[in-house]
C-alpha cells in the first residue's frame, strides 16, 4: 500500500512539489481570474497602461508582504512594518536626489534605515525576550515619529528619473516595477529560500522545540527573519517615494499597509502559525488584495463600501484556518 | 567484526543525577562496546531516560566520569555528543514537521553549493540514509507532518545516520511502529552492528531486546542491578532483576471485596476513541479502588481524559451511578450530579497556576460552591480552604504565597485538595504520585484508601507498578487501547502486572521461558 | 527597586512596577512643576484626571483582555464606532437622545462580542482578528458616515457627562471612571469570572481542566473591552461634541502602554488594576509634559516608544521566571 504511495518516480515528485506551493499557486490562479476579469471590464481594456498602473500598485502592496512574510514564517508578526515603509519613504524623499551616483548613495541609505529598524524590532523580541506584537506597536510608534518629524508636512523630492523608468514601461509595454520586483525575489528571496538561513526560518517558525533539539540557531534566524522584513520595507518605501515623488508621514498609510501586508500573507497561502509559505505566495496574495479593490471599482461598486468590503475579505481570511478546528478530536489541543 | 581492543569503546563510572529530591539515577555503571547491541531494560522510572539523556549531553551528571575511546569527555550540549559520535533517537520526535523528509534528515548540515542548499545533493543524502534505515519507500520530498508516527521513526534514525555515529542510541524506539516496521528496524539494527557501530537500545519489552541484544543490563530505582549476557537469563528471573524485592511504601490494608450487586457509581461501556481507545468497558463501585495499569502510552490518558469529556468523537456510553451521562467538557463532567474530578498528568501545566496563590488554587474548581451570583463568599471560601490544609496537612506558609514556591510532594497535595473541595463521587487520578518523595506518596495512598470508605469511587492509572499492587481492589492492565487482562484480589501482583503489561502472559513468565524464546507482539 | 521593596516592609506587598509606576508619577509631577508652576495646582491636574479618564476607560477593557494573554487591537474604530453611533442615535429623536450613550456602548459590545468569538470559539490568534475587526469597524463606519465627518452633534447629556462637574467640582468623567474602576475591581477579585480570567491567562489548560468554561469567558472579556472603548468613543464625542474619523487612533498604544506600564504581564494571569491606574496616570502626565513644552507630535510618538520598549525591557523577562 505504501510502496505504491511513495514511490520515487516522477509522478510523486511534482506532486509534493504541488502541495507545498498549493497556497501560492491558488493565489496565482485567483489572481490571474480576477485581472482577466479586471482588464476585461476597464474601459481602456488590456492596455500596457493599464496594466503599468497597476502593476506600481501592486508592487508595493506585494513588497511589504513580502516583507511580512518573513516574520510570519517564524510564527511572529510586524506590526511596524507599515511604519518602517512609511519612514523609509520620507528618508528617500529626502535623499535620493541629485545625480545618478547621489541617489544611488540615496537609495542605499534608505536601505540601510529600513535594515536598521528590523534589526532594532529583531534585537528586541530576541533579547528583550518580549512578544513581537507589543515590540512592534511599540517600535512602530517610533519610528513613526522619526517619519514624522523627518517629514512634518508631505513634501520632498526624488530623482525623476530613476522614478520614471522604475514605474514606467519597458520595451514592450512590460511595467518596470513588475520586473524590479521580480528582480527582488531572485535577489533575495530565493536565495533566501534556498539558503541554511531560510531553512532555520522554517524550522523555528514549524516548531521551535524540534528546532532546538536539531541544534539550530534559532535566534540567528529570527534576527535575520526581522532584518529581512525592514530590508523589504524600506524597498516599498522606496518604491512608493517613486510612485508619488513625495515623502509623506501618513499614520493612515501605514496602518493601511500593515494591516494589508497581514491580509496579503494570509491570502498567499503563509501559515499565521509559522512554518510554512512563500513570499512569493504572499505576492499573488497582495496582488489579489488589490486586484479586488480595483475590480470594485470596474464594476461600479460603491467606493464607500470597499474598505468594509476589504475587511470583510480579511477577516474571513484569517478565519479559514479555523477548519482545522473541526478535526481536533482532543480538546486539549485547543490549547496547544 | 567485533573489536579486538581490550577497552570499550564507551564506558560510564559511577554516575548519579538527582532532579530535586529524586534520584533519577544513583551511580550507574555502563560500558559500551562496538559492533555490539546493548539492551538496557527497566520499569517506567527506573532510570533509563536519565541514563541517555545524560550519554547525549541534555542533561549534565551529577557526579560520576564517562570515558569515549579511553579519554574522559564532557558533553555540555546534545551538538558536543553529536560531534563526539554519540547520537540519540529521542521519543519525542525532534522532527519538524512541515519540512520534507529530506530536509528533516539534512537539517543540521545540509550540503551546499554557493552557499546555497544543493537539494539534489540533499535528497541523494536523504535517499542514501532513508535506504540504510529500512525506510526506502519513504518519498524524501513527502513533508514530515503527512507521515505517520511509525514512518518519522525511521526518518529519525535516517536523522541519526548521517550524522555518523559511533554510539546509537535508541529511546522505546518501536513504540509507535507496527510489527512489520519492528522487524524492518531491526534488520537495520543489526545490519548498523555489522558495520561496527555500538547501539544501545532502550526498551520496555523483553522480547525485542532478546531478539536483539548482545548483552543487557537491568536498571531498577535508578541503579544498574546488573549486566548479563542475553540469553544468560530467563525472562522469569530479568522481570525478578526488574521489579526487585523491596516493598518499601506504606499501603494501608484493603477492605474485603464488595458485593457485585450494587449500582456502580461509573459504569464505561465499549468505549472507543481515535484508534486510540478500543472498546474499552469497565465499572468503578463507590468504595472501590480501581487500578489502571500497563505500559507507558497503551491509552490510560487518553482514557481518563474521555471520561472527563475532554476527547470529541468517542463512542460507546458512559453512566454514572446507573445513568447515562453526556460530558462534553469538564465543566459537565463536574457539575453533574455524580461529580467527577480528575487529578492530571502533569501538575505543572495541567493541574495548577504556579504563579497563582495556594487558596486561587485551591478553590478554583469548587468556587460555584462558594459563590453567589458568581460573587465568591471569601468567607466560607477561607474556612473550607483551611479545613482541605488541614485534612490533607499540606505545608505552606499561610494562603497568599504561590504555589510555585511549595515543594512537589506538597503541590500534588494541592492539585488533590482542589479536586476533593468540589466533593466529587467519581475520582480519576492520571499518575499522582509521579515525582514526589515517599512520605507524600504515602500520604496518599491512606487518603485514596480513606476517600473510597467515604464512598468515593476511585479510578487509578499509575506507572508504579508497586503502587497498583498495593492500593487497588481490581487492577485493569491496558495493551494497545485495550483493555488486556482484569487482575482482582490477590491476582494483582507485581510479576502479573508486568508480565500482562509487556503482553507476555504472566503464566509464561511463571513457567520460566527462556529469554530468546520471548513472545511477538 | 527590588532592594527598595525588601528594605521597606509596607511596600513588599506591592508590584515593584506598580511602584516604579507611582514613583515615575512623582517624578513627572516634580518635572511638570519645574516646567510650568501652576502644573501642580488642583485644577490643572483635576484637568489631567479628566482627559486621562478616557484613556482609563479603554485601558481597563485593554486590562482584562491582557490578564488573559490576548491583546485587543480593534481599540481605535470601536472607540470611533462608540462615538459616532452615539452622536447618531442622538440624531434619531428624543429617544434616540436619551439612549444616545447606550446605543453607542451597545455597538461597541456588539463589536467586542466579535471578537470574543473569533478568539474563544474559531481560535484565531487575538492581534489578528481584533486587527480584522478594526478594519471591518472602519468600513462600517465609513459606509455610514459617506467617508466625511459627520454632521451629528452629541447630545446634551453625552457633553454634560464628559465636560461637566456634578459633584463636589469634581469632573464627570472622573466619577465614571471612579464607579467603571470599582467594579472592575470588584470583578477581578471577588467574582468566580475575575478569578476565571487570572487562572486562563496563567495556564488555560488548567482552568479548562479544573472545569472553568474558558471560552465564554474570554467571549465575556472582550464584550466588556469592546463596550468600554466604545463608551469611551462616546464621552470623547460628548468632550468634543461630535465624532470625528479617526478619533481613536491615538488610543491603542496609550492604552497598551499604560496596561503594560502598570505591571499587568503582556503575557498574561498576572497585574493589578492599581497598576492600570498608575499607568493611565503616568501616560496622561507624559503627554501633557510634551504638550506643556510643546514637543512636537513626532517627538511624542517618539518618547512614548521609547518609554514603552525600555520599561517592558525592565519587566518583560522578570514574569517568566515565576
Amino acid at each position: 500500500m505504501t510502496d505504491r504511495a511513495l514511490s520515487t518516480g516522477g509522478t510523486g515528485d511534482w506532486r509534493y512539489w504541488l502541495g507545498e506551493q498549493r497556497g501560492t499557486l491558488l493565489a496565482l490562479a485567483v489572481f490571474v481570474v480576477m485581472f482577466v476579469i479586471y482588464t476585461g471590464n476597464h474601459q481602456a481594456g488590456f492596455s500596457a497602461d493599464v496594466i503599468t498602473t497597476a502593476a506600481n500598485k501592486g508592487v508595493l502592496l506585494a513588497l511589504v508582504a513580502m516583507a511580512q512574510t518573513f516574520v510570519v514564517l517564524t510564527a511572529g508578526i510586524d506590526l511596524s512594518i507599515g511604519m518602517i515603509f512609511v519612514l523609509c519613504n520620507c528618508v528617500a524623499s529626502y535623499i535620493v536626489v541629485g545625480t545618478a551616483f547621489e541617489a544611488t548613495l540615496g537609495v542605499i541609505g534608505v536601505l540601510l534605515t529600513g535594515l536598521a529598524c528590523g534589526a532594532i524590532n529583531g534585537l528586541i523580541v530576541i533579547y528583550g525576550r518580549l512578544q513581537p506584537i507589543v515590540t512592534t506597536i511599540a517600535t512602530g510608534a517610533a519610528f513613526f515619529g522619526l517619519a514624522l518629524l523627518i517629514r512634518p508636512f508631505p513634501g520632498g523630492e526624488v530623482q525623476e528619473d530613476l522614478a520614471d523608468f522604475l514605474t514606467g514601461q519597458l520595451p514592450g509595454g512590460i511595467p518596470a516595477s513588475a520586473v524590479a520586483l521580480l528582480v527582488v525575489v531572485l535577489v533575495i528571496w530565493i536565495p533566501f529560500r534556498r539558503s541554511m538561513l531560510g531553512r532555520v526560518v522554517y524550522a523555528v517558525g514549524s516548531s521551535e522545540p524540534a528546532a532546538y533539539m536539531s541544534g539550530l540557531d534559532i535566534r540567528r534566524a529570527k534576527f535575520a527573519a526581522y532584518t529581512l522584513a525592514g530590508l523589504l520595507a524600506a524597498i516599498g518605501g522606496l518604491f512608493l517615494t517613486f510612485v508619488t515623488y513625495t515623502g509623506e508621514a501618513s499614520s493612515a498609510n501605514a496602518n493601511t499597509y500593515t494591516l494589508n501586508s497581514i491580509a496579503a500573507v494570509v491570502l498567499g497561502g503563509v501559515s499565521l502559525f509559522g512554518g510554512r509559505g512563500s513570499a512569493i505566495g504572499a505576492i499573488f496574495g497582495a496582488l489579489v488584495f488589490r486586484t479586488i479593490g480595483d475590480l470594485l471599482f470596474v464594476f461600479d461598486f460603491d467606493p464607500l463600501w470597499q474598505p468594509l468590503f476589504l475587511g470583510i475579505v480579511l477577516l474571513v481570511s484569517v478565519c479559514l484556518g479555523s477548519f482545522r478546528l473541526i478535526r481536533l478530536r482532543n480538546r486539549l489541543d485547543l490549547f496547544g | 567484526m567485533d573489536a579486538s581492543a581490550s577497552a570499550p569503546l564507551f564506558r560510564m563510572e559511577g554516575v548519579s543525577k538527582r532532579y530535586g529530591g529524586v534520584n533519577a539515577l544513583t551511580e550507574a555503571d555502563l560500558t559500551v562496546e562496538a559492533g555490539r547491541i546493548h539492551g538496557v531494560l527497566g520499569e517506567n522510572g527506573a532510570g533509563k531516560s536519565t541514563l541517555m539523556k545524560i550519554m547525549s549531553g541534555v542533561v549534565q551528571p551529577d557526579e560520576g566520569r564517562m570515558v569515549l575511546d579511553g579519554r574522559e569527555v564532557v558533553f555540555a550540549n546534545p551538538a558536543a555528543a553529536n560531534s563526539a559520535g554519540i547520537v540519540c533517537i529521542f521519543q519525542e520526535l525532534s522532527l519538524v514537521p512541515d519540512l520534507s523528509v529530506a530536509e528533516n534528515i539534512c537539517i543540521s548540515n545540509p550540503p551546499r553549493r554557493f552557499g546555497l542548499i544543493d537539494s539534489r545533493a540533499q535528497r541523494r543524502i536523504a535517499e542514501e540514509a532513508l535506504a540504510r534505515a529500512g525506510g526506502e519507500d519513504i518519498h524524501p520530498l513527502a513533508p514530515v507532518k503527512d507521515l505517520p508516527l511509525s514512518r518519522r521513526q525511521l526518518v529519525e534514525i535516517a536523522k541519526a545516520l548521517v550524522r555518523n555515529p559511533r554510539i546509537l542510541i535508541l529511546d522505546e524506539a518501536t513504540s509507535a511502529l507496527t510489527a512489520a516496521d519492528v522487524r524492518r528496524v531491526f534488520a537495520v539494527l543489526k545490519r548498523l552492528r555489522a558495520e561496527g557501530l555500538a547501539l544501545l537500545y532502550i526498551s520496555h519489552r523483553m522480547a525485542e531486546i532478546a531478539e536483539l541484544a548482545d548483552e543487557c543490563t537491568v536498571f531498577r530505582n535508578g541503579r544498574n542491578v546488573g549486566t548479563f549476557k542475553a540469553g544468560a537469563k530467563t525472562d522469569t528471573e530479568i522481570v525478578e532483576m526488574m521489579i526487585g524485592r523491596e516493598y518499601s511504601h506504606a499501603f494501608p490494608p484493603k477492605p474485603a471485596p464488595r458485593a457485585a450487586g450494587e449500582t456502580p457509581a461509573l459504569e464505561v461501556r465499549s468505549l472507543s476513541w481515535n484508534n486510540r481507545l478500543k472498546d474499552i468497558s469497565l465499572s468503578v463501585r463507590a468504595g472501590e479502588i480501581v487500578g489502571l495499569g500497563g505500559l507507558d502510552g497503551q491509552g490510560q490518558r487518553e482514557l481518563l481524559l474521555a471520561l472527563f469529556g475532554v476527547l470529541r468523537g468517542t463512542s460507546g456510553e458512559i453512566l454514572l451511578d446507573g445513568r447515562k451521562a453526556s460530558l462534553a467538557s469538564p465543566n459537565d463532567a463536574k457539575r453533574g450530579k455524580v461529580g467527577m474530578a480528575l487529578i492530571p498528568e502533569d501538575r505543572k501545566t495541567e493541574g495548577l497556576m504556579l504563579p497563582m496563590s495556594v487558596r486561587d488554587n485551591l478553590s478554583m474548581a469548587s468556587l460555584a460552591r462558594f459563590s453567589r451570583g458568581g460573587i465568591v463568599d471569601r468567607a466560607a471560601e477561607s474556612q473550607a480552604i483551611d479545613e482541605m490544609i488541614a485534612l490533607l496537612a499540606i505545608k505552606t506558609d499561610g494562603t497568599a504565597v504561590p504555589v510555585g514556591t511549595l515543594s512537589g510532594g506538597n503541590q500534588q497535595k494541592i492539585v488533590i485538595a482542589k479536586w476533593l473541595m468540589t466533593k466529587p463521587k467519581v475520582i480519576l487520578l492520571n499518575d499522582p504520585t509521579r515525582g514526589i518523595d515517599v512520605g507524600t506518596k504515602a500520604e496518599i495512598y491512606q487518603l485514596l484508601r480513606k476517600l473510597a470508605d467515604a464512598g468515593a469511587a476511585i479510578l487509578f492509572y499509575s506507572t508504579d507498578y508497586d503502587e497498583l499492587v498495593g492500593c487497588c481492589d481490581r487492577v485493569l492492565v491496558l495493551y494497545d487501547g485495550a483493555v488486556g487482562r482484569v487482575l482482582a484480589g490477590a491476582e494483582i501482583t507485581e510479576r502479573a502486572l508486568v508480565g500482562s503489561a509487556l503482553n507476555i502472559g504472566g503464566g509464561q513468565a511463571e513457567a520460566g521461558t527462556p529469554a530468546l524464546a520471548g513472545a511477538g507482539q | 527597586m527590588t532592594n527598595l521593596t525588601a528594605s521597606i516592609p509596607v511596600l513588599r506587598r506591592f508590584d515593584p512596577a506598580v511602584l516604579t509606576a507611582f514613583g515615575c508619577i512623582v517624578l513627572l509631577l516634580l518635572i511638570g512643576s519645574i516646567i510650568n508652576e501652576n502644573f501642580l495646582s488642583p485644577d490643572y491636574l483635576l484637568q489631567q484626571l479628566q482627559v486621562g479618564s478616557f484613556l482609563a476607560l479603554i485601558a481597563t477593557g485593554m486590562m482584562i483582555v491582557v490578564l488573559l494573554g490576548q491583546i485587543d487591537l480593534s481599540v481605535p474604530w470601536i472607540i470611533t464606532v462608540g462615538g459616532m453611533m452615539s452622536t447618531a442615535a442622538a440624531g434619531w429623536g428624543p429617544l434616540g437622545a436619551t439612549f444616545a450613550i447606550p446605543v453607542g456602548v451597545l455597538c461597541g459590545l456588539a463589536f467586542g462580542l466579535l471578537n470574543g468569538i473569533g478568539v474563544a470559539y474559531l481560535r484565531v490568534p487575538s492581534m489578528i482578528f481584533t486587527l480584522g475587526i478594526n478594519a471591518v469597524a472602519q468600513g462600517f463606519m465609513i459606509v455610514r458616515t459617506g467617508g466625511f465627518a459627520p454632521q451629528d452633534m452629541a447630545t446634551e447629556s453625552m457633553n454634560a457627562l464628559a465636560t461637566g462637574r456634578l459633584i463636589f467640582g469634581i469632573p464627570n468623567p472622573v466619577w465614571v471612571w471612579i464607579i467603571v474602576g470599582a467594579v472592575t475591581v470588584f470583578l477581578l477579585r471577588r467574582t468566580v469570572f475575575g478569578r476565571a480570567v487570572y487562572a486562563i491567562g496563567n495556564r488555560e489548560v488548567a482552568a479548562y481542566l479544573s472545569g472553568i468554561r474558558t471560552q465564554r469567558v474570554v467571549l465575556a472579556a472582550f464584550a466588556i473591552s469592546g463596550a468600554l472603548s466604545a463608551f469611551a468613543g462616546a464621552l470623547l464625542a460628548g468632550y468634543s461634541t461630535k465624532a470625528y474619523q479617526g478619533m481613536g487612533d491615538p488610543y491603542l498604544l496609550p492604552a497598551i502602554a499604560a496596561v503594560v506600564l502598570g505591571g499587568t504581564s503582556i503575557l498574561g494571569g498576572r497585574g493589578t488594576y492599581l497598576g492600570t491606574v498608575a499607568g493611565v496616570i503616568l501616560i496622561t502626565l507624559l503627554q501633557s509634559i510634551l504638550s506643556v513644552v510643546q514637543i512636537e507630535e513626532a517627538f511624542r510618538q517618539l518618547i512614548y516608544g521609547a518609554v514603552i520598549i525600555g520599561m517592558l525591557l525592565l519587566y518583560g523577562r522578570q514574569n517568566r521566571a515565576v
